[in-house]
């Protein structure tokens, strides 16, 4: 072992953005987006892969960044709690729907809960109570007991349908409509 | 909560990742997709080393099928080999087992071969792997060899993978017709290791009377076990309730040990349960799988 420990230069797309860090082999994911990007969103609980606080996209997908080392993810795309809110600060439909169904206390697991369902809503846009439950399934809520964070999902759907619809569906003229 | 220092090299070619891991001997050690791997060095359960990062090999991310094998590369994520389209036709135990490994987020990254080189006596995909029979590939910078299920499995944690050796792929072998799979664990919590698991596999003959049925079990021993329960239901029909003689034979064959999560006992309990449950999957599959493979009956001519 060096005495000196060895840095390596990890580039990723966080957010969107072109981010660089230098790192030690052994700095987690979870510890470079906090410490060394400085985005403290991604809350830390377990850091042995269980409570799924930390939960990032990776390309998409929802990882643990406490179960990846920086280093072994360079290059890819990650997206953070931080990035799914609007440009203009307007909620995505996930965390809209967290808040209008009381989806959060203290709010400390809610980072993991928010990407792990706004990636499992592109996988399955309108689920079943039974895989709303799978979804949410690997990430611990001490407070909640869980019921409305599963009401959010649904409401979540519903939201992300409404969204779509609007932007998708050219709205029909109606009688009040002036040419 | 944090790896110690560690050594590092992410080899771009299969050549690379050889010549280094040959170079290494004893210090290197693989990371795939580090689900297992990296809580361990977290939890400073697993020495200092020098990591050989192989998720630059894309070309093994492969879930393919050759010659009565479904082959699964060592980057193939447990998710990636969930959603292949050739695997419920050509092994759907695979689908039933992975479903129980882990959480999505955890199958998004971790490796199927990981997982089996892992040889967690609690993970589903070793006993899948020893139920079937499969195969693994090892391979160094001077060649190859191949491994028997049978063989690879040493002991908790513990599997046939000599210093400077990476397992490039795992070998499914093909369910055939009149054959059925089935699985079933309990455990816990939603994902959480099983407290007791079982794989079953039954094979039925043309006059849809099973011929052959087997279970491997998982979290009752250091290693995947697999019993034959042929002598419990041989020449019994396809809908038969005989099932319940088979769990009692494996009640008897296993010998689990208690710890925290479990008495000795109560695995034993769960063991009969679970064998029946996931004979009676594999038992309907079988039946289903027979008749889509001989065509159907034609009408009027029942027998």
């Amino acid at each position: 072992m060096n005495e000196a420990e060895q840095v390596h230069e990890v580039r990723l797309t966080v957010n969107g953005a072109a981010r660089t860090a230098s790192v030690p082999a052994r700095r987690l994911l979870s510890d470079c987006i906090r410490h060394d990007l400085h985005l403290t969103g991604t809350h830390v609980g377990c850091e042995h892969g269980v409570c799924g606080a930390c939960t990032v996209l990776l390309n998409g997908a929802p990882v643990r960044s406490c179960l990846l080392l920086a280093v072994s993810v360079d290059g890819a795309d990650i997206t953070t709690v931080e990035g799914l809110a609007g440009p203009d600060g307007r909620l995505s439909p996930v965390q809209q729907a967290f808040a209008e169904c009381h989806g959060l206390q203290c709010g400390f697991c809610t980072p993991g809960f928010l990407t792990t369902i706004t990636a499992g809503l592109q996988a399955a846009p309108e689920p079943t109570d039974e895989q709303a439950r799978e979804m949410v399934g690997g990430n611990l809520c001490r407070c909640t007991g869980y019921q409305n964070i599963v009401a959010a999902v649904h409401r979540a759907a519903e939201l992300r349908r409404e969204h779509e619809g609007a932007a998708a569906v050219p709205r029909r003229p109606g009688p009040g409509d002036v040419r | 909560m944090k790896p110690p220092p560690l050594d590092y090299s992410r080899p771009e070619s299969l050549t690379d990742a050889l010549r280094t891991l040959a170079d290494l001997g004893p210090d290197g050690k693989v990371l795939a997709g580090g689900q297992s791997l990296v809580p361990l060095l977290s939890m400073r359960l697993a020495e200092p080393m020098h990591l050989v990062d192989i998720n630059r090999l894309a070309d093994l991310a492969y879930v393919t099928r050759a010659d009565g094998q479904v082959l699964v590369g060592a980057l193939a994520r447990h998710a990636e080999v969930l959603a292949s389209s050739l695997v419920p036709a050509a092994q759907p135990l695979l689908a039933k087992a992975l479903r129980f490994v882990a959480h999505p987020a955890i199958r998004n990254r971790g490796t199927t071969v990981g997982s089996i080189v892992h040889a967690d006596p609690a993970a589903e995909m070793p006993a899948v792997l020893a139920l079937l029979g499969g195969t693994v590939r090892v391979l160094t910078a001077g060649g190859e060899r191949l491994v028997g299920a049978r063989d690879f499995f040493l002991g908790v944690l513990e599997s046939d993978v000599q210093p400077g050796e990476l397992v490039t792929e795992v070998r499914f072998p093909v369910l055939p017709a009149g054959a059925g799979t089935g699985f079933a664990e309990v455990s816990r919590r939603r994902g959480d290791y099983a407290v007791c698991g079982v794989a079953a596999l039954i094979a039925l003959n043309d006059r849809q009377e099973i011929e052959q049925a087997r279970a491997a079990y998982l979290s009752v021993g250091p290693c995947p076990r697999v019993l034959d329960l042929t002598e419990a239901l041989a020449g019994a029909p396809a809908d038969s309730d005989r099932l319940p003689a088979a769990a009692a034979m494996a009640r008897e064959l296993i010998h689990p040990e208690g710890d925290i999560h479990a008495t000795a006992e109560y695995r034993r309990h769960l063991a009969g349960v679970l064998t029946e449950r996931a004979l009676l999957e594999a038992l309907a599959e079988a039946r289903d799988r027979g008749s889509a493979d001989f065509g159907r009956q034609p009408a009027g001519n029942a027998p």
